[in-house]
């Protein structure tokens, strides 16, 4: 029988897996008493659920209806002016849900801090486009890849993919090489269905070697001419030596050993 | 003769709906002008752009996905195709940030030849700006000296790694390779040119032209509350007041210990930005100097050691059986990091370009997010260009200086 | 370095009266190529390299313009991206006759390192392709070289264009 292999999370996993192996966590540490960072904590109050550093970087958990609540509070009390990154992660297959993450900086002491809410994929999230500028691209990418829905977003449209694509390329569903529709979309939109037969299909194979095709790829040792057809096989091509005289054995004055 | 496809209708079929006075006109994503695939759609009243809306995604290679399905080592070429003017800035901030998930410490040469590689493709990339903002605004003979200053430091990269452009000279834990023998005289002479070329020639040319400061002064003009909230950094942030370089506040590999200087400008229009891009080049070859002296005091050791996560040194994998089956297992099967997640930003010539990396414990990152400057400043675009001529639309998208394999990745 | 050695009497030069229409015509078109500039991506800066001080690219003739309906080559350097395919195929087809198309790069040949789902596997399913030239990024002596290989190529033909699609089979 095959291996079974899920079909919820395509993702590449690894051939060996070894039973006793275990992986270590990365070591989160408390917020500490005084620091900036419980000064956030504190400034947050109810809104933050669960609040640890790891590597110097403040990571809170809130509720995914509050993020703009969140965000302002963060923006206007806690001087975190900037928001470098917003995006999402897909734990669909473990969890069944999304956690996003805003990744903000504070310009003027230099901290950073990750804020991270988990969504249910029908949810959809607040835009925080009035708080951060920046996220007027990234929830739009946020879109694209993962499928998540931002409300009051102000043009919510594909940007990295075509307008007309379907299917969201960064789910743990959709596979690497793209599926059916992908494969045949540039086809598709220049030249029509009729042409699939006439292009072919991708080759996605990179080890790919056709032995009769004698235009693309070149036989070395065993070489023909350009444009040959050799479907019905290769002509034998013997090594001929100038330096050695061919010698018929017919012919010779040796004896050979004959079976007795 | 055309064949047919069902490309053909040209302009004969299409509808316009509105009957307003603003012309739309499609800035395609083949144009001239250096900068790669942005296709921006502009609403003109007379010659003034009233709206802009800028559509990328032309160069999505779903670099995202291809790291899920590789294991780390893999994907650091992969990272060179980034932001390909100034590969080894990509490569360094990932090899940085897997690092900081492993927690292992590179060693003290490898810092310093890090350290030199990254402000070598900082000038890099710099010029390269500066070849193709001249190009666009018009000064074409900028482009043709710019390049041969280029062409200098792609050799010294050659020498280094083999590579002109996509280098990977950067490994997770450490560099591979050495310095070769004569690499540091050759980088000595070319700091040398540069600082001399960039007074002579460039600021010559440039910097008091009254043609290029007309071009370029009041031009895509950015406050300093509108760059922090469009997410910009780099020279971007700097160029409209804001004093912040992650090389100062957040200092990674030797820059804590380096002296240096951060240029800002108060005016944030273009000429500002360009005058930052011309300092930012002298700072680098000042740390240059600084950096040449310390390579001769450190230990010829490489590569980090931390058998776990990184293969061991050639001469020990050659002779020493245990090195040699860890290799094995860890190209083979990869590496398995520590559950947990990291975002590391560092200063690349674009500006912060950041990697958050979040892995499950399997040899394959389970996400891997490319915070990419050039993505945010495009997005800035739909802003900054309402209200400009369009002349000024080429003037500014060169300013930003946006390189498409980073916006999309 | 290699040697070169472009043979005029043999391969169409010198307009010396007696050379036939065709070798007169295809020696002008192989040393003026004017390339269309399409760099998409990193390949795109290897172009403009070759074009440069360094290896300059004008000796052979060539000027970069902007507008299809001048251009006789077609560079495509790096990744061709589906959504982009549809603008590539466009603008080849706004290319007056007699055209040629050079793949530069793995990205362009074949879809590269890039096995993904929004990459074109292979400029040729779009566009016939007279030269592929290997390389992530190939050197800017190697796109000369290629170049050199396509003035070649185009002596070799008939001044006919449509004879010399049917020779060369080409797909679309």
């Amino acid at each position: 029988m095959r291996q079974y292999r899920p079909k919820d999370n395509v993702q590449k996993k690894a051939y060996h897996t070894d039973r006793f192996y275990q992986v270590p966590t990365q070591p989160r540490f408390e917020v500490q008493e005084g620091s900036h960072f419980d000064d956030v904590v504190k400034a947050l109050g109810d809104l933050c659920k669960e609040a640890y550093v790891s590597l110097n970087q403040l990571v809170v958990y809130i509720d995914a209806t509050t993020n703009k609540e969140t965000l302002t509070l963060l923006r206007d009390e806690c001087a975190y002016a900037q928001c470098s990154e917003l995006s999402a992660i897909d734990y669909l297959a473990q969890d069944g849900e999304f956690e996003i993450f805003y990744q903000l900086l504070n310009l003027s002491n230099a901290s950073r801090m990750r804020v991270k809410c988990r969504i249910k994929p029908e949810q959809a999230i607040e835009s925080v486009v009035d708080v951060y500028k920046s996220a007027n691209f990234a929830e739009r990418e946020m879109y694209d890849m993962f499928g998540i829905y931002v409300n009051n977003h102000p043009y919510l449209k594909r940007i990295l993919m075509p307008e007309d694509w379907q299917g969201h390329p960064l789910l743990k569903t959709y596979p690497l090489q793209g599926d059916e529709f992908a494969s045949w979309y540039e086809v598709d939109k220049i030249f029509g269905k009729e042409y699939r037969d006439i292009i072919g299909p991708e080759n996605r194979d990179p080890a790919r070697i056709d032995r009769y095709d004698t235009k693309r790829f070149s036989r070395v040792g065993y070489e023909v001419p350009f444009g040959a057809d050799i479907s019905e096989g290769e002509k034998p091509n013997p090594i001929e030596y100038s330096e050695t005289v061919l010698v018929d054995y017919n012919k010779s004055s040796k004896q050979l050993d004959e079976k007795r | 003769m055309q064949q047919p496809n069902k490309l053909t209708p040209f302009f004969e079929n299409i509808n316009f709906e509105r009957d307003d006075n603003t012309m739309v006109i499609n800035f395609g994503p083949q144009h001239p002008s250096a900068h790669g695939q942005l296709r921006l759609v502009l609403e003109l009243e007379g010659e003034k752009v009233v709206k802009a809306y800028p559509d990328i995604g032309y160069l999505h290679r779903g670099v995202e996905k291809m790291a899920e399905n590789m294991m780390y080592n893999e994907f650091l070429p992969t990272t060179d195709r980034l932001d390909y003017i100034a590969s080894t800035a990509n490569n360094y901030a990932y090899a940085l940030a897997v690092e900081k998930l492993l927690g292992v410490e590179v060693p003290r040469r490898a810092q310093v030849i890090r350290t030199m590689l990254l402000e070598l493709n900082r000038i890099i990339s710099h010029l390269f700006f500066i070849a193709t903002h001249a190009l666009d605004v018009g000064a074409m003979s900028v482009f043709l000296y710019a390049f041969r200053e280029r062409e200098y430091a792609m050799d010294l990269m050659e020498e280094y790694c083999g590579a002109r452009l996509t280098h990977s000279s950067i490994r997770i834990g450490g560099v591979p390779l050495d310095l070769p023998k004569d690499w540091i005289s050759n980088l000595i002479s070319f700091c040398d040119k540069v600082e001399y070329e960039l007074e002579h020639t460039y600021n010559a040319l440039l910097q008091e032209n009254r043609i290029w400061k007309m071009r370029l002064e009041d031009v895509g003009v950015l406050s300093a509350e509108d760059a922090i909230s469009w997410g910009c950094s780099g020279i971007m942030l700097r160029g409209s007041g804001v004093k912040y370089d992650i090389r100062k506040e957040e200092p990674y590999e030797l820059y804590s210990e380096l002296d240096f200087d951060i240029p800002v400008s108060d005016r944030g229009d273009s000429y500002g930005r360009y005058r930052l891009y011309m300092a930012e080049i002298e700072q680098s070859i000042k740390i240059i100097r600084q950096l040449i002296p310390m390579y001769k005091d450190t230990k010829p050791q490489l590569m980090a050691h931390a058998p776990e996560y990184i293969s061991a040194p050639k001469e020990q994998i050659m002779t020493q059986n245990y090195s040699l089956m860890q290799h094995f297992v860890l190209v083979t099967q990869g590496m398995r990091p520590p559950v947990g997640e990291v975002y590391v930003p560092t200063e690349s010539p674009k500006g912060e370009l950041g990697f958050f990396i979040r892995s499950e414990g399997e040899p394959y990152a389970y996400r891997v997010k490319v915070r990419a400057p050039s993505f945010y400043h495009t997005g800035l675009l739909q802003e900054i260009l309402v209200g400009t001529y369009i002349a000024d639309v080429v003037t500014i998208i060169g300013s930003t200086n946006i390189v498409f394999g980073e916006v999309d990745r | 370095m290699a040697q070169h050695q472009v043979n005029y009497a043999s391969t169409a030069g010198l307009p010396i009266a007696l050379t036939s229409v065709d070798k007169l015509v295809n020696w002008g078109r192989s040393n003026s190529l004017w390339p269309l500039t399409y760099g998409l991506a990193c390949c795109a800066i290897e172009m403009m390299a070759s074009g440069a001080s360094r290896y300059d690219f004008d000796r052979m003739g060539t000027i970069f313009r902007a507008s299809p309906r001048q251009a006789d080559v077609m560079i495509l350097a790096g990744t061709l991206t589906k959504k982009h395919a549809e603008f590539a195929r466009r603008l080849y087809d706004q290319m007056s006759e007699p055209k040629w198309v050079i793949s530069m790069g793995s990205c362009a040949n074949t879809g590269g390192m890039f096995n993904t789902y929004s990459i074109v596997q292979g400029v040729d399913r779009i566009v016939p392709v007279d030269i592929y030239l290997p390389g992530c990024a190939p050197r800017p002596e190697t796109l000369q070289y290629a170049l050199m290989m396509l003035q070649k190529k185009i002596r070799r033909e008939s001044a006919d264009m449509k004879k010399n699609q049917k020779q060369n089979l080409r797909l679309i």
